[in-house]
Order: C-alpha cells, then structure tokens, then sequence
C-alpha cells in the first residue's frame, strides 16, 4: 500500500473519531459512538500495517496480545467505584507509550532540528503523563497518602527542575545522538517534574488532576505525532487533548479556583473559616422513614462516600419505593462529586438509576425549594452553605447544591468529623437538618426494611 | 512546509475538539474520559512506525513497549467505555426494579 493510501486511510479514521465523539453527546447515542471510534482505531492499526518500515511481526503480534489481554482483562474486572484508578493508570500507560515512541523515533539519523525538538516534547509530556499518573494512582488508591504534600521550597525545586530540563533539552539538541547524556537526564527530570507536580494535590481535587493528565496524554501523542510526520496522531492527541482540558476548565470552575491555584497549593492553607456552632439534630431510620413516606419530592445528593459506603444499589432501591409512593425522585449531581468527573453517573447507572432522574446542579438548584427531603450521602463540602455565606471560609464561592434551601435535608454521615477539605459545615446545624449517622448503606436499608414491612 | 501543514492540522482538530467535547453532557464524563484514553492509544501507530524496520534492537525494544502500552490503552480503553455506556439507560426500557 502507497503512503498516500495509507494517508488517506488516516482521513477516514479521523473522520470516525469525530463522529464518535459528537455521538457521545447523548447516552442514547453513546454506545454507537464509541464502537465507531474503535472502528476508526481499528482501521488506522490495519492501514499501519501495510507500512513497509515497521516493527518486525514476530514483536507486533507479542506486544500487541500482551498489552490487549492486560487491557482487556483490566476492563473486564475493574469495580466502577475504582474507576478513577484505573483511568489513571491508562494515562499513564498512554505517557509511557508516547515517551517510547519519541525515544525510538530518535533512532532515525537524519532528523531535522524541528523534529528533535518534537521528539523532545514527546519525551517530556509523556514521562511526566507517565510518573504523574501512577504518583495520582496510588493517591486514589491510598497506596500512600492521598493529602497534599507541600513542603517550603517546593516551587523553587519545581523551578529548578524546569529549568534543568530545558537547558538539558538544548544541549541535547545542539549535538543530538541517541546515546546522549543529556537525553537521559531529560528523561529522568522529566519523571521527577511529574511526581513533584502530582504532590501537592490533594485528594478533593484529584477531578481535576485526572483530567488534567488525560490531556497530556493525549498532547504526548499528538508531540509524538510531529516527531514522526504522522497526521492521526496529531488529530486524535490534540482532541483528546482538548477533552482532557475542557473537564479540567469545568472541574476548575465547579471549585471556584483557577487552575493555577489548584496545582501550586495545597487546598485550605490560607484561611480560616468562622467556626460554626450550634446542635445537631439526630433522627432515628424510623423517623427518617415517616419523613420520607409522606413526601412529594425526594432528591439523591451522592458524593464520594456513597462510592466508599458501597451504597448506590441500595440508595437506587430507596428511590424506586419512593416513586412507586408516589414521589418525584431526582439524583443531584455536582461536578465534581467524587474522584473523577461523572463518577457519580456512573455508579448510579451501574445500580441501574434511568439516566433521566440523574441532574446536573444548575437543574436542581431552581427548584430546590420544591424539594420536600434532599438526602445527602457521603457528600460535605459540595453541599456547604459556607461557600455562599461565609467569606472567611476557604471554598467560599464555590457553586453548590443548595441542600439547606430544601424543606427538610437528611444528612447521612459515620460521625461528626469534618469533610475531606477539613472545613466545618454549617448545614450539620440548619434548623432543618436531621443526621441520620451510621454507615449510609445500613442507614439507607434501614429505612428500605421500613418501607417493606 | 510539512510542519506548517502538521500546525494546521493541529490548530484545526483542536478547535474541533473543543466544539465536540463542550457538548458533552455531564452525565458522560467518565466515559468521555475512559473513551479519550482509548483514542489517545492511538500512539500505537506510532509505535509501529517509529521504530523503523528493526534495524537497530534497541529501537525494536523501544517500539514493542510502546505498542504494547498502547494496546493496554486502545482494547482496554474501548471495552471499559462500552461497558460503562451499557449501563446508561432510560427510564421506560429499564428493567423491574430488583429485590434484595
């Protein structure tokens, strides 16, 4: 097959990517979306193949089952609730691969300045993609721990770092060769720039680090793109690239931060909320039952401890007795519930919740003073009305779902702790707040027992 | 003049990208990104050229790795996706509710 053919192949896979993206518009249309999108994958691999200068067979085929079975296998078991790991882990494989590809690419002898930068490129995005994803896996994961680290010189050794790299990068490019000491040292700095950029992000504000490394991922593969004069790889990288930056730009905005902010300092530093006091009103699974069975309108407020409680199965189970009493029920969803964006939707349409009933913050907030009990599971800071009043407190601004306007707010909470960000919650002590405590998904059984019997 | 060509691409798709993504409802985030993933493996073509015809065994290394990790992001990417956008459905083909 002529490289024209093979171009034009590329055309198409393009082509079917696009289609494949616009028809994740909408979750009816979603499924074919993304079978088109593999097709488009599938025909720019077997176009490749007809390639004349390519990887010997014996090494296509073993990589390929390899790395196909790990990720086959790896989708097959994954739990949803540890869905941001695994995305995690799959931008850093997608860094590796990229910071691989520029590596071999260097191994051409007659590459131009302009491709050696590019090549360059490709290395870096790709190893800090790479270390910065496994350093944000085993946050998720809590292998270490999931708490900003921030120590004082911090942006001084991270400027340092920076530097280093780039005078490395020009030295290399000056008299570039593949055995270069100056290639290895920016591989190395490199990796260390993405550990040292993951660590200071805590685990509240892991959305925005996972989308911000599947951006780079996909601008890895698009650098990767240039270095060798190939046209897909720049169209596919740079729209997963805009993907990763459009959810990092919306999870930014759902924080009321700016990127900037998010990324050099450690969350909550800076200032200190007005303490609040006052009593909290506890109620018992019986008295949350009668609330509840006498209600119009009952709205689902999830947050990252219904995925640790393991609760959505039974939480959909509630909802759907509720309606069969009668009532309206919603799911109100805020952006950045969770570890990743729309995980939330996720779990709850794996516990088989229609999608119609889950809503966005913007929908529900209108019309939240309709809203007869608003159940908050394992969410704090999302629903603190702090962020409206109190201009001391550290998220101040931040968009919320505006629990405490609705008639009568169900808090399901273990004990009396703070929320992940270590900020008091005036809503614990509203005139119309009732804690349920206990574990949410026995809290929640409870009262489904209540319902059944 | 290929690299300007490259740039024009690149400009292009991004604003293209930028279009498709932002109409992206909320409620497919996750997927979005697990999909993304999947299309960033698209550094496997890369991989398959880059390392040329095996001439050198280092770059070969080079290349298999990287084909490898990218075929853990494309077969892992897509079928993660597919099953997580099975699980989106709508109210009225919903299945009755289970008991526990």
């Amino acid at each position: 097959m002529s490289i024209e053919l093979i171009n034009l192949c590329y055309v198409a896979a393009a082509a079917l990517f696009i289609f494949g993206l616009k028809q994740l518009g909408s979750p009816a249309t979603a499924v074919r979306g993304n079978t088109l999108s593999s097709l488009g994958m599938f025909i720019a691999i077997a176009v490749t193949l007809f390639n004349k200068n390519i990887l010997p067979w014996e090494w296509i085929i073993g990589a390929t089952l390899i790395g196909g079975i790990v990720g086959a296998v790896v989708a097959q078991k994954v739990e949803m609730t540890s869905m941001p790991e695994m995305v995690a882990l799959f931008n850093g494989s997608g860094g590796v691969a990229s910071l691989m590809v520029g590596w071999a690419a260097l191994y051409n002898i007659d590459n131009s300045t302009f491709t050696n930068i590019t090549i360059l490129l490709s290395i870096i995005i790709g190893g800090m993609t790479f270390s910065g994803s496994i350093l944000a896996w085993g946050k998720l994961s809590e292998v270490m721990t999931s708490a900003a680290v921030v120590f004082g010189a911090q942006r001084i050794v991270n400027a340092l770092i920076l530097i280093g790299m780039v005078a490395c990068a020009v030295l290399f490019c000056m008299e570039p060769a593949v055995n270069s000491p100056y290639l290895y040292a920016v591989i190395g700095l490199a990796l260390l720039f993405g550990v040292m950029a993951v660590l200071p992000i805590g685990g509240a504000d892991m959305p925005v680090v996972i989308s911000l490394l599947n951006s780079y991922s996909g601008l890895a593969a698009c650098a990767a793109g240039f270095a060798i004069n190939n046209n897909i790889l720049i169209v596919a990288g740079s729209m997963v690239g805009a993907a990763g930056i459009i959810l990092t730009n919306i999870m930014c905005k759902a924080m009321n931060r700016s990127l900037a902010n998010v990324l050099f300092s450690g969350f909550g530093a800076a200032k200190q909320a007005t303490k609040v006091e006052g009593e909290v009103k506890p109620i018992t699974a019986d008295d949350a039952f009668l609330i509840l069975e006498a209600a119009q309108s009952v709205s689902f407020v999830p947050g990252y401890g219904m995925a640790v409680a393991q609760a959505q199965h039974v939480v959909r189970e509630l909802g759907e007795l509720l309606e069969k009493n009668g009532a309206e029920v919603t799911y109100a969803i805020h952006p950045v519930a969770g570890r990743m964006p729309g995980h939330m939707n996720v779990l709850l349409a794996e516990a088989n919740v229609p999608y119609d009933q889950l809503v966005e913050m913007e929908d529900i907030n209108p019309r939240i003073d309709n809203v007869d009990v608003a159940v908050v599971i394992g969410a704090n800071d999302v629903v603190n009305p702090a962020a409206r009043n109190d201009e001391n407190s550290p998220i101040y601004g931040m968009p919320i779902i505006n629990v405490d306007q609705a008639r009568t707010v169900f808090v399901l909470k273990r004990s009396m702790a703070s929320g992940f960000s270590g900020v008091d919650n005036p809503l614990f002590f509203g005139d119309n707040t009732r804690m349920l405590f206990g574990d949410a998904k026995q809290s929640i059984a409870s009262v489904v027992a209540e319902f059944k019997g | 003049m290929e690299a300007v060509f490259l740039a024009l691409v690149l400009m292009l798709s991004i604003f293209l990208g930028f279009e498709l993504i932002s109409k992206v409802p909320a409620t497919l985030h996750t997927p979005l990104m697990s999909g993304a993933n999947a299309i960033s493996g698209i550094t496997i073509v890369g991989a398959l050229i880059a390392a040329g015809d095996g001439s050198d065994p280092l770059a070969t290394y080079l290349g298999a790795a990287a084909v490898m990790f990218a075929a853990i992001n494309v077969v892992g990417g897509y079928l993660v996706t597919n099953r997580m956008l099975s699980m989106f459905k709508k109210k009225d083909t919903e299945q009755p509710g289970g008991q526990a």
